[in-house]
């Protein structure tokens, strides 16, 4: 068993996801059988392989340092659940 | 003249010659959505005065002597991850119930200046998390081939219109095969074209270093065209390739004698129904046929790609979707504090498969099991990819079966996700090593339809397009269509 229920509840509070005991215990009987299903990758040796994250063969890539008009401020807030003075509202966090 | 059941290219050819209006064949696809739609469950939203008006205006172009593109006035329809301003876009998640998006995805973009005419939204697996449009927050969508059986998906809601007559065209969006497999399952014509072909912009993100939007079609002339209104390189997406796009339609020459085709032996293993294999080789020997020249060949990492996959996909899933948080957009469900707010939110807005992957994509990527993981899957990634450096090294393109089996039935594999999983083999490797690849149908498997997977060499769509249009010209299969009991 690779992953705990104590493990589960750490892994939900890092996702921010508040689980019921049922999808607490389906999460972990499916995450087991899951990541028994990746420790087949460690059958390959990769010790001198490099990662690929990406396969473009990309870097940086910047646009020239010039102004240009952007989504309006109205626009950008018309679809958030509460929004005031211009800007998105949060409950209090201090 | 079942004008639903035409192709686009064939549509607009019609159009151009004023045999139809752009307003007549837009009412008439809407007469079909009107007669299927409540069996098949393809749509989402409809937009059927909006996509009237855009075909007033076609038809308005062309009086005024203007050509406004060979598809102008066609009707087609979006996967519901396509922001479309003013248009709610959901991803079939309760968490963008009633999400509006303020401007349009660059293909959205593209395809309005090319006069696309457009029908509506349409159902997906929830974030596109999934393989059989079962994990929609809303409805699952059905097979018009067999309405007891799946579609596929994630793109299902795509691939079932254009099967069922629900839409000319559609463009969908595939991560590790959400538009080969269910074009695949559904007997039509779909595209990943090669990882930065096509932008990103607009489409709402998943897994982002495998993620491609691309045509759902009835043919590969109209795949050819589609592709061609939205490839290209645009600065609102930095991983969009700055390439030049060919005249995908002129590239359709029913000519590929010398061509090398690889088949990897691996694709013909465990997991695949005798049949679907026959139907595979049989296509395999058409090609040959026609004069390419086929050979047997390995891709050795291929069972490993999966696994490593659904590390590296749910990795950057849970990191892409931490921006639900009840803020910006989207869905908020209160609590005493900033914190519970966020996981009341979460917890309510995504459904069982998604919050499986955030749970398996946060997990991979914590602290003490990075490296066995999330980096391991990354340096397998690199292994997949030189598996295919050295198979192109040798050939022009790869042929494989585009699914192990038929479209299964609904339900049949709900409740176990590695066996769902399971249903991408074929198609997975492809998105890890981004490089473009075409279904098509090929033959037919208990009445149901099977596609034949091309694979090409990156930014080689061209080539792939040929291949498929020289199978699809020597053979009949693209011509069927479901029966869903009405002419």
């Amino acid at each position: 068993m690779p992953i705990s229920t104590a493990e589960v509840d750490h892994v939900a509070l890092l996702a921010r996801l508040k689980l019921s005991p049922e999808e607490k215990a389906a999460y972990t009987g499916q995450l087991n059988a899951i990541l028994e299903y990746m420790d087949k990758l460690n059958a390959l040796d990769t010790t001198d392989v490099e990662p690929t994250a990406h396969v473009l063969p990309l870097r940086n890539v910047f646009r020239d340092d010039v102004a240009r008009p952007g989504l309006p401020r109205e626009k950008a807030l018309a679809g958030a659940p509460a929004a005031s003075e211009g800007q998105f509202k949060v409950p209090r966090v201090v | 003249m079942d004008l639903h059941y035409l192709t686009a290219h064939e549509l607009g050819e019609l159009l151009q010659h004023r045999e139809v209006s752009a307003v007549e064949l837009t009412e008439a696809i809407i007469d079909r959505i009107e007669a299927v739609d409540g069996r098949v469950q393809a749509y989402l939203t409809r937009t059927a005065a909006e996509a009237l008006e855009q075909a007033k205006a076609v038809d308005a172009a062309r009086a005024r002597g203007e050509d406004p593109g060979p598809l102008a006035g066609v009707p087609m329809a979006l996967k519901d991850n396509l922001c479309t301003e003013g248009v709610r876009t959901t991803c079939a998640s309760r968490m963008l119930a009633g999400w509006v998006p303020p401007y349009d995805a660059t293909v959205v973009r593209r395809l309005k200046e090319a006069g696309a005419v457009m029908l509506g939204k349409l159902n997906m697996d929830e974030f596109a998390m999934g393989s059989s449009t079962e994990n929609s927050g809303f409805f699952p969508t059905r097979n018009p081939w067999d309405l007891e059986r799946v579609p596929g998906g994630s793109s299902g809601g795509s691939v079932a219109a254009v099967a069922a007559g629900e839409a000319c065209y559609t463009l969908g969006s595939d991560t590790g095969g959400s538009i080969r497999q269910p074009a695949a399952f559904c007997g039509v014509v779909g595209m990943k074209p090669t990882y930065g072909r096509v932008s990103r912009y607009g489409l709402v993100a998943f897994a982002s270093s495998l993620d491609q939007i691309g045509p759902i079609t009835r043919d590969v002339t109209d795949c050819a065209l589609v592709l061609g209104i939205i490839a290209g390189h645009d600065p609102m997406d930095s991983t969009s390739a700055d390439l030049p796009v060919p005249d995908y339609r002129a590239a359709l020459r029913p000519d590929i004698k010398g061509l090398k085709i690889g088949i990897p032996r691996e694709y013909f293993g465990t997991g695949i129904e005798p049949e679907v294999e026959n139907v595979v080789r049989r296509a395999i020997a058409k090609l040959e046929e026609l004069g390419a020249v086929c050979e047997e060949t390995s891709l050795p990492h291929t069972e490993y790609a999966l696994p490593a996959y659904y590390l590296v996909a749910p990795a950057e899933a849970s990191s892409n979707l931490a921006r639900y948080d009840g803020v910006g957009f989207g869905l908020r469900v209160p609590g005493r504090d900033i914190i519970e707010m966020y996981m009341n939110t979460r917890s309510q807005g995504f459904g069982p498969e998604v919050k499986r992957r955030i749970m398996l994509g946060t997990y991979a990527l914590s602290s003490g099991y990075y490296d066995a993981y999330y980096l391991k899957a990354l340096k397998v990634r690199t292994l997949i990819r030189r598996d295919f450096e050295a198979a192109f090294a040798r050939y022009d393109i790869l042929a494989t079966p585009a699914t192990p089996t038929v479209a299964f039935r609904l339900g049949e594999k709900a409740g176990d996700p590695l066996a769902m999983y399971l249903s991408d083999l074929c198609t997975i490797p492809v998105n890890m090593a981004g490089l473009p690849a075409i279904s098509l149908p090929c033959g037919y498997s208990q009445g149901l339809p099977v596609g034949l997977q091309l694979i090409g060499k990156a930014f080689d769509e061209a080539t792939l397009l040929r291949v498929a249009y020289a199978f699809e010209q020597a053979t009949e299969y693209h011509r069927r269509r479901p029966e869903l009991g009405v002419a």
